[in-house]
């Protein structure tokens, strides 16, 4: 399974603390050039994770190999080959910026002049020239995590580890971190992002893997991982409460396995699991106008992340506990449903 | 691999744990550079304890013997400032580690052993300097070595050599402690550490079984093997440690190290666990 495509690859990963297991047989394969999202409820094991696979923590079982290496046999080598951008901005306070990237480059053994023209590129790149010498305890979150990022970066590395990114940066500077992702992973360079925000998983990954009590629970594509839990719903919103027979006759001929729709009288609302559901949606919204139905809202609805999350594991992400940013994000009846 | 390349890669490995190391000294003197308050903060509590001792309790103490109080505290003073230091050790571990700066360390090819051992280079360097001020202070207000040149040297050297034993004690507490608010609650440690011993006052002025435990720290065989040095009034005592300062000056921090740099080391190596 350690093909050349596979940039991160882990089998059966354990890890204990006494007797909590913080690991327990988890599995992942990440395709090279590709962003994983790694998504699960706090104390899933996501941190171990990552800190296994970035030569922090030993394993106490399984097998892990990252970009060519084994973590545990080889990992000077691993070392050589990633980046690691933790929860908090890993950046000297004291020190400006360029001095900062000065000393990772030197750490990274690169020569003097190297560390300081790699220093000026990263500056230059990760929009940060301009504070390059400023002390970074006058720098904002978004400027400190660009900076992270840049360290993290020094030596071009093939894989790069990012720990929740973004947790307390404000949307603003959540976007400058997510172009900077954008254009690293454009260079070739494959993530593995654990993440609170879902939508952040959503904007970001290629694939998806939910973790949960330290095993992988599933592990998709963001759009597959939605249509998994009940794929798309055509949604009708009816001005008169009383048409609502008439309009579940209607939306029953489009959908899929024959499923029953479901009606909510005092939302005037009815709506039923579709397959094909542009095609459902203009045929109910043509049938609906033919028989002269007055419609307040119509609608195709995909289960968000948030859902799948909610499914999958039966907690909702932290992010929606503490009102943190996040776009569209509702928990419909079809959550529990 | 056949011998010489496995030659040549042990001794990039050596050349690169001086170059790294190096290289983090180089952070922390930049950062004793950029916050030049920080060195008065750590010297306020002892430039303090010189104004009270000699110009506030100094006429009313009297430790036995020749001289005056001011040639008895100043050496006890330089004593304490190295005692004292295994405090800032253990905040600039704790900062470091608290902030992740110390991961993101782990998680490079750079030398291991040089995030240890460039924090000891650094705090060498840094008592160093502290050593310099509190010297100048205490010259301020009258105080002079009565030893030749060379004692004088030794006793600065001796100095040093307890602050770098205590590193690997800050070292090891710094790891310990769950964060850098943690590490400030260390000066409850400090503080009876750096005080039952015979920086201000002989121990044989102390009840007997405090008196034992102060004859018996390393601050005091220090404090009492510098006063000799420096030709100024001693502790009177006539016990085995007393009368051995100078030897146990020297034994003490050896035997510190010992313990702790191996106790430091694998609570690094620790973090993997």
């Amino acid at each position: 399974m350690n093909t050349p495509e596979v940039a991160v690859l882990a089998e059966g990963l354990a890890k204990r603390y006494g007797d909590k297991r913080a690991l327990d047989g988890f599995d992942l394969a990440v395709r090279r050039g590709t962003v994983q999202g790694l998504l699960g409820p706090n104390g899933a094991g996501k941190t171990t994770a990552v800190r296994i696979l970035a030569t922090l923590l030993r394993l106490d079982g399984g097998r892990a190999v990252v970009a060519g290496h084994d973590v545990a046999r080889e990992p000077h080598a691993v070392r050589r080959r990633i980046g690691l951008t933790g929860q908090y901005a890993a950046v000297d306070e004291i020190l400006t910026g360029r001095q900062n990237l000065e000393m990772f480059g030197r750490l990274f053994h690169l020569d003097g002049r190297r560390a300081r023209a790699r220093a000026g590129e990263l500056l230059e790149r990760f929009g940060l020239a301009d504070a390059a010498g400023k002390q970074v305890r006058h720098y904002s979150g978004g400027m400190r995590r660009r900076l992270d990022l840049a360290s993290s970066v020094l030596l071009a590395p093939e894989v790069l580890f990012l720990d929740e990114p973004t947790t307390g940066l404000d949307p603003r500077s959540r976007n400058e971190v997510w172009e900077t992702v954008r254009d690293l992973v454009a260079g070739g360079t494959t993530v593995l992002l654990t993440t609170q925000y879902l939508d952040e998983a959503d904007q970001l990954a290629d694939r998806i893997a939910v973790i949960d009590h330290g095993r992988t629970v599933a592990e998709d594509t963001p759009d597959g991982l939605k249509h998994g839990i009940g794929g798309d719903r055509v949604q009708v919103v009816l001005r008169e409460a009383a048409e609502l027979p008439r309009a579940a006759g209607i939306v029953a001929r489009v959908a899929a396995d024959g499923a029953a729709p479901d009606t909510d009288v005092a939302e005037r609302r009815v709506g039923v699991p579709v397959t094909d559901g542009v095609a459902a949606l203009t045929e109910v919204a043509r049938a609906l106008k033919d028989a002269g139905i007055g419609v307040a809202d119509i609608g195709l609805r995909r289960p968000t992340l948030d859902e799948v999350f909610l499914r999958l594991t039966g907690h909702r992400t932290a992010a929606e506990e503490t009102g943190g940013a996040g776009t569209g994000r509702t928990y419909g009846t079809e959550a529990a449903a | 691999m056949s011998a010489p390349t496995a030659r040549a890669a042990a001794e990039r490995r050596l050349y690169w744990a001086f170059a790294d190391c190096w290289t983090i000294v180089r952070r922390d003197l930049t950062h004793l550079v950029k916050q030049p308050a920080n060195i008065a903060w750590q010297l306020g509590f002892p430039i303090v304890s010189v104004l009270l001792f000699v110009y506030v309790f100094g006429s009313a103490m009297d430790v036995g013997g020749e001289g005056s109080y001011r040639d008895y505290a100043m050496p006890g003073m330089f004593a304490m400032t190295m005692a004292f230091g295994f405090m800032n050790t253990a905040m600039l571990v704790a900062v470091d580690k608290d902030r992740g700066v110390t991961d993101r360390f782990r998680s490079m090819p750079m030398a291991r052993s040089a995030v240890v051992s460039g924090r000891g280079v650094s705090d060498v360097f840094g008592a160093a300097l502290d050593l310099a001020v509190l010297a100048l202070i205490a010259v301020v207000v009258g105080w002079r070595s009565d030893g030749g040149p060379l004692a004088t040297l030794a006793a600065f050297a001796l100095l040093l050599h307890l602050r770098f034993a205590l590193i690997w004690v800050g070292v090891l507490l710094g790891l310990l402690v769950p964060n850098q608010e943690a590490a400030g609650g260390l000066f409850a440690l400090a503080f009876p550490f750096g005080m039952i011993s015979s920086v201000f006052t002989p121990p044989s002025m102390m009840p007997d079984w405090l008196g034992a435990i102060a004859m018996w720290n390393p601050v005091s065989s220090t404090a009492n093997a510098i006063r000799e040095l420096f030709g100024q009034p001693g502790t009177t005592g006539d016990s085995w440690i007393e009368q051995h300062a100078l030897l146990m000056a020297v034994v003490w921090p050896i035997a510190l190290t010992a313990v702790f740099l191996p106790l430091a080391v694998r609570r690094f190596q620790r973090l993997s666990r």
